[in-house]
């Protein structure tokens, strides 16, 4: 609670409110909103998260997707009250202080933004997909991408950036990662 | 010793992109980023209908909805005389509707509230009755002797042409025609396409009545241009504007022209004396604003049995929509597409153009290309090979036979234009072999006799990149120069700034790149900035290709003015003459004595604090360059492809591409540009375009309907690489941002009609979308793409 909240003088009793609280990036955040505002909008404008874009309001861009419990979401077409009690990661969750993710560290790289207007959703896309399958195909980047519209690079050079960082991923394991077989018991 | 170019991130060096460190963050800062204190909100109401008479606006709805700051109609933007506004092609557009709305999704009201979702409810409770009237949606119809005016407004307009036009040598192009051995005729459409940047158009404007100053930031590539037009439009005095373009989500044209929803926020920034933001949505930004293309072509090629091309014939007609405000900078009505054929050495060439107004959005752009260069590259290519194939010569062949000679530059092209430079039939011989062209008619008979349909398509072309030179090109009267400014501080370190805009291009790292090989300063020591109207020079901004061509070239300028300035402080600590003084990357030494010397961070601080007598202090300057000629750089694409005759779909087994843009800056953005354009080439030929059913109805208002290539169906792409320098640039380098976008579409189209050769099929407008394909296969006659015309029951 903050010292002092201006409310706005044109509010009626009509217009519902309803209190959501959720976990943004390993945070926990709360906020009164109306039912109809989108998530999409709540990140942006009510928790200043501007990296999440909107691009085409009809959820076939991709530029606002964020993760949703870990799976990839276009965050213009939740509703924020539909992320109540749920876990958030948006672009700005991406990075530590001092670490960039490999995902962020291979886009440049690879070269694989211009604008950058895309990139946030592209490389939460790409997260969802190595976190369930580190060792992707060239086809298997490309389908996981595929509800990501970008319009500068020609996705050559973004599909090179995420096989870049799933080798880094692969290689930045954990060494004691349990062996198939064979280890010592 | 001179440094090590390439370690300090100077000329080739295929830097990392500075301006990554903030996107891939998602820190970037794009207009929707920008929060000012009490701002408002603005939404636009839009016509549902292509053409109607507005008989009443009733607000009274919108005003009742608490939240709700202004309502803004035509009728009160007439008020204050703002209720059109001028194109940048001499003709007006409406800002609001006061009379008639003339395309769906014109501009009708605008409401202001406290947050956008009360704006947007207001907008819905507006009332509009309108009384319809019959749509018009192609030229043909337009030009029909009874069709309705759409331009009532203008005194003297009688009918629905905009212009009549021609160029080239009429009587010279006859004899041609009549001395050939073989006339080849092709008619085709280039459809209607939106360069549809992720990130739409908005604005915020921001008013301060106590300092009269005006502050707009929006989504402009040409931020100089818009605060002139804005002085002129709103009579505000040029110095209280400064228009911010922060950054942009993509812009590919789209972001050149002036749209009423910045006017409308100028406006009700001024009347709410609180900042005011638009943020268009997708809808809008694809049904009102800039699209580019839509242009119908009839074609005609005289050629000797040899495959000396003799002569050729253009006629166009294109659409512009309700209002002409095509945004480009020549003085020619249809553009550059009179630089079609340059690439070919043709004596005669005759274009004649008609251009025509429709029920259908206004603004065309020059959507990644120079304007109409996409057009005139697309006709050539694919009239040459609607030549080779009537005279029963192999493609490839007939452009060798055609294309001009490296030892004959300069070059005069069929319509006048002068080509300098390039090694065209090396391009196309480093692309044949990468294809495999010469097993591949062998590979394209066995498979068909197997059922299968494979083409291959090739587009050459060089075109004309970076307006311009101000004999020919000029905005509004404004020459089509740019400019650089450059600051040295003591340490060394520097800022650059031009009067370009980046939209993803890279500008913040191959300036830098470009300074630090004229000076030897490490890149990472530059800081680049542009954008702002209050700091930045004036320039015009960036689109057609013009930024390394013409910026690029005027931060060399600005580089070597203060190199020369530097010299003057070497010579000075070196004690020696300036005539005495060499330089090599990144420091002076004295003549003889190469170990005796010191760098340009030695000059830069004793240009504060130890300089001559009779030198003033500080080491910045700044360069306007108007450059002598546009640059020409060359290509070759090769698409190979294979249809699918039971379903008419068609995929790209491979694509090659040969570019030559002369010295390459930064290779891996140039090659991410080349990318990019071959991707929107083949989009164009394949899914993407925006059309009207018979009402005017907009066929391609979101991304449903308006389709983008995916990662999933976008090929594959080889890249190779030829450097012919610019003889005249001052590092040799040519524009490569639209190559791909204006040569890559006839490489597919090629394809796709080699591929169906033996149907007889000459032509399918694009994009050769599977029906298309599969009605063309299964009848063996031509498609057209032409918008339909309502029939009376």
């Amino acid at each position: 609670m903050t010292l002092f909240e201006e409310v706005p003088v044109t509010t009626t009793d009509e217009i519902p409110v309803r209190r959501v609280e959720m976990r943004v990036n390993g945070e926990t955040r709360a906020a009164n909103i109306e039912p109809r505002l989108l998530l999409a909008h709540l990140l942006r404008n009510g928790l200043q998260l501007t990296g999440t874009h909107t691009g085409c309001d009809t959820t076939n861009c991709g530029a606002c997707t964020v993760l949703f419990d870990g799976q990839p979401v276009k965050s213009c077409t939740v509703f924020a009250v539909q992320a109540d009690g749920h876990d958030i990661t948006t672009v700005e969750g991406l990075a530590t202080a001092s670490e960039l993710h490999p995902i962020q560290e291979g886009f440049k790289d690879e070269h694989g933004l211009q604008c950058g207007f895309c990139t946030p959703g592209m490389m939460l896309s790409a997260k969802a997909l190595l976190d369930e399958n580190p060792n992707p195909t060239e086809d298997d980047v490309r389908w996981a991408l595929s509800g990501n519209l970008c319009r500068c690079t020609g996705y050559q050079n973004i599909v090179k950036a995420v096989l870049w960082a799933a080798e880094k991923l692969r290689d930045d394991a954990p060494a004691d990662t349990p062996a198939d077989d064979g280890g010592e018991a | 010793m001179a440094l090590d170019e390439i370690k300090i991130g100077g000329l080739g060096a295929s830097r990392k992109r500075v301006e990554d460190n903030r996107f891939i963050r998602g820190k970037g800062n794009y207009v929707d980023d920008v929060v000012l204190p009490g701002m408002l909100h603005m939404e636009i109401l839009r016509s549902p209908l292509a053409h109607a008479r507005i008989k009443s606006i009733d607000v009274s709805g919108a005003w009742a909805i608490p939240g709700v700051r202004l309502v803004l109609t035509g009728e009160m933007m007439a008020a204050r005389n703002l209720a059109w506004m001028p194109t940048l092609s001499y003709d007006t557009q409406a800002v609001l509707a006061t009379d008639k709305v003339r395309f769906q999704g014109q501009e009708v009201a605008c409401v202001i509230a406290d947050d956008p979702y009360i704006a947007k409810d207001a907008c819905e409770a507006i009332v509009v009755d309108y009384e319809p009237l019959p749509p018009i949606v192609n030229p043909t119809q337009a030009m029909a002797p009874d069709a309705p005016l759409i331009r009532d407004d203008k005194v003297n307009q009688v009918d629905n042409k905009v212009f009549d036009w021609e160029v080239g040598d009429k009587d010279g192009t006859d004899r041609a025609f009549a001395e050939a051995d073989v006339v080849s005729e092709i008619d085709m459409h280039y459809p209607r396409s939106h360069p549809s940047p992720i990130e739409a158009c908005g604005s915020i404007a921001d008013f301060d009545r106590s300092t009269s100053k005006l502050t707009v930031y929006m989504t402009t590539q040409a931020p100089h241009i818009i605060r002139a037009a804005v002085s002129l439009v709103a009579e505000i005095p040029e110095h209280m504007i400064r228009i911010i373009a922060p950054d942009l989500g993509g812009g590919f044209g789209n972001k050149v022209p002036v749209y009423p929803g910045y006017v409308a926020s100028i406006l009700a920034s001024i009347l709410t004396e609180r900042p005011v933001k638009w943020i268009e949505d997708k809808s809008g930004n694809l049904i009102s604003t800039g699209f580019g293309r839509d242009v119908y072509l009839k074609g005609q090629v005289a050629m000797r049995n040899d495959g000396k091309i003799l002569g050729v014939r253009m006629h166009t007609e294109s659409d512009h929509g309700a209002f002409f405000s095509d945004a480009q900078p020549s003085k020619f009505k249809i553009g550059l597409m009179h630089s079609a054929f340059a690439c070919y050495d043709i004596p005669n060439a005759h274009l004649t153009a008609t251009g025509v107004y429709t029920n259908k959005a206004p603004g065309g752009v020059a959507y990644r290309c120079s304007f109409r260069v996409t057009e005139a590259m697309y006709f050539q290519e694919r009239m040459i090979q609607a030549a080779a194939d009537d005279l029963g010569m192999d493609q490839a062949e007939f452009r060798r036979v055609n294309l001009v000679r490296d030892d004959d530059f300069p070059h005069r092209t069929p319509f006048g234009f002068l080509t300098d430079s390039g090694q065209y039939e090396k391009c196309l011989d480093i692309g044949l072999e990468a294809i495999g062209y010469a097993d591949f008619k062998q590979e394209q008979e066995e498979a068909r006799k197997r059922g299968r349909l494979l083409g291959i398509g090739i587009s050459t072309m060089t075109e004309p990149l970076g307006a311009g030179n101000s004999r020919e090109y000029d905005i509004l009267g404004i020459k089509m120069f740019d400019s650089a400014e450059l600051r040295v501080h003591m340490t060394g370190k520097a800022i650059l700034r031009t009067g370009a805009k980046t939209q993803g291009q890279g500008h913040e790292t191959t300036w830098a790149q470009i300074v630090a090989h004229e000076l030897g300063i490490p890149a990472d020591d530059i800081v680049v900035e542009e954008g702002d109207t209050d700091t930045a020079p004036f320039g015009m901004g960036t689109y057609a290709s013009r930024s390394t061509p013409v910026a690029g070239a005027a931060v060399a300028m600005v580089s070597r003015k203060i190199r020369a300035k530097a010299r003057k402080i070497a010579a000075h600590l070196l004690e020696v003459s300036e005539e005495d003084v060499e330089w090599e990357l990144g420091r002076f030494y004295v003549r003889g004595a190469q170990d005796r010397g010191v760098s340009i961070q030695e000059c830069a601080m004793a240009a504060y604090s130890n300089v001559p007598d009779g030198l003033e202090p500080g080491l910045e300057n700044n360069a306007y360059y108007d450059p002598p000629n546009l640059t020409w750089p060359f290509a070759c694409y090769i698409a190979k492809v294979e249809v699918d005759p039971e379903t008419g779909v068609w995929d790209v087994l491979r694509m090659v591409a040969v570019d030559d843009c002369g010295v390459r800056i930064n290779p891996m953005i140039v090659e991410g540009q080349i990318m990019g354009g071959l991707t929107e080439a083949y989009a164009m030929a394949n899914m993407q375009f925006i059309t009207f059913d018979e009402d005017g109805n907009c066929i391609g208002s979101n991304y449903m309907d308006y389709l983008l290539p995916t990662a999933w169906e976008t090929p594959g792409f080889e890249l190779h690489e030829v450097v012919t320098p610019c003889p005249h640039h001052p590092i040799g380098a040519k524009g490569i941002g639209e190559c791909a976008t204006v040569g890559g579409p006839a490489a597919f189209v090629n394809a796709v009609m080699d591929a169906l050769k033996h149907t007889g099929v000459r032509n399918i407008d694009m994009p050769l979308l599977p029906d298309r394909v599969y009605g063309a296969l299964t009848t063996g006659s031509d498609i057209s793409g032409m918008p339909p015309v309502k029939t009376e029951a």
